[in-house]
């Protein structure tokens, strides 16, 4: 009885979670097995669209014999790269009519023009032409002829589907002599926008964990740069550093702290000197890091947030009987009480900000300095339209993402265990 | 020691000052105004006298007499140092040195005898400065955002330091943008097929996630570990390393350019998170009450139906707002499937209308209004789920 429970359980707990996994599986883990699929293919965008076999139907009537009418199929291979093989043709005709003659490809029978035009190579061209006459004495009519749609069939080789191999993609994104700038450029956003999330996060935290005037209403504020459309947010920060009509630059030229605009978003250095050393920032790097920790900070917050809330009051309590300062209360209680979700925090947002795409395209674009690796995938795979390279990147990414995750799982583990 | 104390404390209180009134000359130098001087050693100085009488005060009469003096001489000399200014300018001064001193009526000379005086001050205005600083720095952008939807372009490149909302030109006037970018830009079409789509995702994501958790969450069968660990690593995944072969998948199956191409992807990718949050969250339900369901003769369906359903409204409301959110920003895949403008979502509009011709910002920007408002509405509503939601699903972003 028991063993029939526990197999009906097992029949419907696959019954409710199959839809589940086949969608995820098609559209999440399939198409990330087919990424290593194309990485070693040569394919171009301009590739993807499979071939077809066109017609274009003209009728026309003969000049002083209204008995007979000709019909030109102008055909061509739609396809500026790739063969069609073994072409069907077929397109109906109204009774009463029929082709006064005929070449050997095609064939007429019961209203049906059927041809087979072989081969066609790519770009091919060619038209044909059939005149022909009623059988009875009714007129014919070309609108009707004209209603008729011919059908085509063909078979094309699909790109994605052979057995042809190159390591040329991995080869040319590992030998590009900005692949390293690419990774730096990509660690340094990913890190310092990481940690200035997570810094700006505890100081907000700590700020909404007193007690003030509106704090509630300080905590919903302090979340709308990460519930609002990033689309929105980064056109109006782009219009907010613009270097003619931003406000920021006019505002700091205002009060006379700039001489003139500076481009923060399309300058790739600056010279700075502090305190005697001369170095160079990387200015709209910067720039974007700074809109990624405004957009992504309340998320940090939320979480340390959470976690202050949960410290014991007694721990304070007894710290100042004990006579801390708060600098040493900060150290020794509240830090070590939030280190366990700020670690998990980094990971996370570590692997997230890698993979950062929307932000930077939506700002820069990838330009002056900001391209990283998300930024190549798309530039490779859509702006310059090299498929197989575009992918080639993207298991660059996933490679460094499987790394982090066997870290994340590894201290999750961790953590796991200490509890 | 003491004098350590004083010192820090005229300077840090004079500082902080400083910085209140900083922050007000900017909000006024955005309302138009012209203001080009912040007139540091001027104000910084006399704020450090103030503190000093503040202190020798101390307790010896009424405090409120003594802050509304103190506020009011600041004001007074204020006043004149700067010149043409308009009196609301000078009564936002006021208002802010009353709040000031007002945090700062305690202290006398017996505080600052204390232990550990001087930094306890200093993170008390820190956390003071730090709330008026963060509050100004997230609401700047969403408040230029619609300000300078309301403006004309003439009138944003004459001077684009001034922020001020011009009633007296009317509503049809002021909501001028607005008209033209439903009616000439289509936005009713493109907010309608958001709508679809994010709400659509909502619904598809609920009826493929409700019975996968329940199942994860009660039911024994074989690959349950394995299903839940792979649950948070294929999260993990970001949308970049699917698209160029779900493009290319989408393009050969001629899914692109269509509504339900989306609404099969962004269900896919919100699936994972939701069904994580849920079953989370039916676990916590007593298992006698399922039970209590079994003997009155439910079956599985009854059971999820009539007893997990009602129980965990407020976490599939979480999980509702959490995916309506997710749908609604998507940008990315947005951008790869649709190309053509009758397909559109808002986001996508909108970064077609920044790239296309020139178009005029206050257009951009009445654009991006009608994206973020709604999203705004739904959170400030129901903050409390999508909190919730947000901390559950944390990971993504």
């Amino acid at each position: 009885m028991s063993t029939k429970l526990a197999k009906i359980e097992k029949r419907t707990a696959y019954l409710l979670i199959l839809p589940s996994v086949l969608l995820v599986f098609s559209i999440i883990l399939f198409p990330i097995f087919s990424n290593i699929w194309i990485s070693f293919k040569n394919v171009e965008l301009k590739d993807l669209r499979i071939p077809e076999p066109r017609a274009k139907k003209i009728v026309k009537s003969i000049k002083d014999n209204p008995n007979q009418i000709k019909v030109i199929y102008k055909l061509r291979n739609s396809s500026l790269t790739q063969e069609i093989t073994n072409v069907k043709f077929r397109d109906k005709y109204p009774d009463n009519i029929e082709p006064i003659s005929l070449n050997n490809k095609c064939q007429f029978n019961s209203n049906l023009l059927k041809c087979e035009l072989g081969n066609w190579p790519k770009k091919y061209r060619e038209n044909l032409e059939i005149v022909f006459q009623n059988t009875n004495n009714n007129e014919i009519s070309k609108k009707r002829i004209k209603s008729y749609k011919p059908k085509l069939s063909g078979k094309s080789q699909n790109i994605l589907l052979t057995y042809e191999f190159t390591l040329n993609n991995f080869k040319k994104v590992i030998k590009d002599k900005a692949f390293i700038d690419l990774l730096l450029t990509t660690f340094y956003y990913t890190f310092f926008g990481t940690i200035g999330a997570i810094v700006f996060g505890i100081l907000a935290a700590q700020m909404v964990n007193q007690k003030f005037f509106g704090r509630t209403f300080m905590r919903s504020v302090l979340l709308f740069p990460y519930v609002a459309p990033v689309v929105a947010l980064a056109y109006t920060w782009e219009l907010l550093l613009d270097p003619t009509s931003g406000t920021l630059n006019n505002l700091l030229i205002n009060y006379q702290i700039i001489d003139g605009p500076i481009n923060l978003l399309g300058q790739k250095y600056v010279n700075l000197n502090i305190l005697g050393f001369d170095f160079k920032l990387r200015l709209a790097l910067t720039t974007v890091i700074i809109f990624e920790i405004w957009r992504y900070f309340p998320l940090a917050f939320l979480f340390i947030l959470a976690r202050l809330q949960a410290v014991p009051k007694e721990l304070y309590e007894a710290a100042d009987v004990d006579g801390a300062n708060p600098i040493q209360k900060f150290l020794n209680i509240t830090l070590p009480q939030i280190l366990a979700v700020i670690s998990i925090l980094f990971m996370i947002r570590f692997i997230w900000n890698f993979n950062k795409f929307e932000d930077i395209f939506l700002l820069t674009g990838g330009a002056s300095g900001t391209r990283t690796l998300p930024i190549n995938v798309y530039q490779q795979g859509f702006s310059i339209g090299d498929i197989g390279m575009g992918s080639a990147v993207s298991i660059v990414i996933v490679v460094f993402l499987l790394i982090f995750m066997f870290i994340y799982f590894k201290l999750l583990g961790k953590r796991a265990d200490e509890n | 020691m003491k004098i350590k104390n004083i010192l820090t404390y005229c300077f840090i209180s004079s500082l902080f000052l400083f910085s209140l009134i900083s922050i007000w000359k900017i909000l006024v130098t955005l309302q138009g105004i012209e203001l080009t001087n912040f007139n540091f050693n001027k104000l910084f100085t006399f704020g450090i006298v103030l503190c000093v009488i503040n202190l020798l005060i101390g307790k010896k009469f009424n405090l409120n007499i003594k802050i509304i003096l103190l506020a009011l001489l600041f004001s007074i000399f204020d006043y004149f140092i700067s010149i043409n200014l308009p009196i609301w300018y000078s009564f936002g001064i006021f208002l802010i040195s009353l709040f000031f001193f007002n945090s700062i009526k305690d202290y006398d000379k017996k505080f600052l005898s204390k232990n550990h005086s001087s930094q306890k001050l200093f993170f008390n205005f820190l956390t003071l400065f730090g709330i008026t600083l963060f509050s100004f720095v997230i609401l700047f952008p969403f408040y230029m955002m619609l300000v300078t939807s309301f403006k004309t372009q003439a009138l944003l490149l004459l001077n684009p330091l001034d922020f001020s909302i011009n009633f007296a030109q009317g509503l049809p006037e002021l909501f001028k943008s607005y008209f033209i970018v439903f009616k000439d830009y289509n936005f009713g079409r493109y907010m309608l097929t958001s709508t679809i789509v994010s709400l659509g995702t909502v619904i598809i994501t609920l009826i493929f996630a409700i019975p996968a958790a329940y199942a994860v969450a009660r039911l024994n069968f074989f690959g349950k570990n394995f299903l839940s660990t792979s649950i948070l690593i294929i999260y993990l995944f970001p949308a970049i390393v699917l698209v160029i072969p779900l493009y290319t998948i989408f393009s050969q199956l001629g899914l692109r350019n269509s509504i339900e191409g989306l609404l099969i992807v962004y269900t896919a990718t919100t699936l994972p998170v939701a069904i994580y949050m849920l079953q989370g969250y039916f676990k916590s339900i007593p298992k006698e009450l399922e039970e209590a369901g079994i003997i009155d003769g439910q079956n599985w369906l009854g059971i999820i139906f009539k007893i997990i359903l009602p129980l965990s409204l407020p976490a599939i409301s979480s999980v509702a707002l959490y995916v309506f959110m997710i749908a609604w920003n998507e940008f990315l895949f947005s951008l790869m499937f649709l190309d053509r403008p009758n397909t559109f979502t808002l986001s996508r509009a909108i970064q077609f209308l920044n790239v296309g011709a020139e178009t005029p910002r206050q257009y951009l920007m009445a654009g991006s209004v009608v994206v973020t408002l709604p999203i705004l509405i739904i959170f400030v509503y129901f903050e409390k789920y999508l909190v919730s939601g947000l901390t559950a699903g944390s990971v993504k972003g």
